[in-house]
């Protein structure tokens, strides 16, 4: 269901804008980006901040 | 702002995943209103995938009550419908595959006198009717009214669909002019039809309306699928408008809908 709730926030918000998705570690944190990419948004960063990742995907 | 439910959210999750379809594809089709004519062979399975889709205005229009030799191949109806209306027993298995949709029955069969009123409004119509005179009258209705359409037809063990955009497309009528004779071809009840056929046909038309209203893809439009279960053979014919079309043509003769049946009857006197 990650994918799928980050589809629909990346629906709410502005072409060129950002979000920022927090992941635990596991399956989500290599196919959000993976299928992000795929769907032609980018992958601005993934960075470790205590126990979650920031993927920063812009639109 | 586009939102949806948890609840809508997880039902529809493996088609917002769907990069053709996604949230807004998701949103078109709550949105959109689809009739579904005959809820026998093609409808049933028609129908519930529509449902089972989010389809958010289901139209289905049937006069008959559900009898046990329809059981083989209508999935939508159960043993405990025989006697039933087949509008009744349809709209209660479409609530109940997704309580989100609302069915707009209509009992009726569709003639030239009503069908207008009928097909108003909706975004796509499914032909799901079991006789030449209601197709002929189906593809006008729908050309006139410019509302897009899935043909289908089933028979043994073969089936053959079209998608008709009006006046962009080829139409029913572009293709096979008028009805046979009548009795030249069997019907199913006379004839047979293997149950699985008509999911078959009826699925592909509820994936065509599906596609058309979420843009995914490209419909059936200027071609002709058939395919023959036996050998499972598929087959997709290229069509082109026929520039002098009874109906679609930009000098068209037929202007009013009428009934087939009457004037093959009138033919033959």
């Amino acid at each position: 269901m990650t994918m799928v709730k980050v589809k629909l926030k990346l629906s709410q918000i502005e072409e060129g804008d950002t979000l920022d998705v927090l992941l635990a570690e596991g399956e989500p944190l290599e196919s959000v980006p993976r299928t992000a990419k795929e769907q032609g948004h980018r992958v601005e960063d993934i960075r470790k901040e205590g126990e979650y990742y920031h993927v920063i995907i812009r639109k | 702002m586009i939102d949806f439910t948890q609840s809508q959210l997880e039902r529809y999750s493996r088609h917002i995943l769907l990069n053709s379809v996604g949230v807004e594809g998701q949103l078109k089709l709550m949105n959109s209103r689809v009739l579904i004519i005959g809820a026998g062979g093609l409808g049933a399975p028609a129908a519930m995938y529509c449902a089972a889709a989010g389809i958010g205005t289901i139209g289905i229009v049937d006069a008959d009550a559900v009898e046990v030799s329809n059981l083989q191949r209508q999935i939508i109806h159960f043993t405990e419908d025989i006697g039933s209306l087949k509008v009744t027993s349809a709209r209660e298995k479409i609530e109940a595959i997704n309580p989100d949709v609302t069915v707009e029955p209509v009992r009726a069969f569709v003639k030239a006198s009503n069908i207008e009123g009928i097909i108003d409004g909706y975004d796509f119509v499914i032909d799901g009717t079991d006789n030449f005179a209601t197709k002929f009258l189906i593809n006008d209705a729908c050309v006139m009214k410019r509302i897009p359409y899935s043909h289908g037809g089933i028979l043994r063990f073969n089936g053959q669909t079209m998608t008709v955009l009006p006046k962009e497309s080829a139409c029913y009528r572009c293709v096979f002019h008028k009805p046979p004779p009548e009795n030249m071809i069997p019907t199913c009840s006379e004839a047979g039809v293997l149950g699985a056929v008509a999911g078959m046909l009826g699925t592909i038309q509820a994936a065509e309306a599906l596609k058309y209203i979420t843009g995914a893809g490209e419909v059936l439009a200027d071609a002709l699928l058939t395919f023959d279960a036996l050998p499972m053979n598929f087959r997709k014919v290229k069509l082109q408008k026929n520039p002098k079309c009874a109906v679609c043509s930009e000098h068209p003769v037929i202007t009013e809908l009428i009934d087939e049946q009457q004037i093959v009857c009138d033919l033959k006197k």
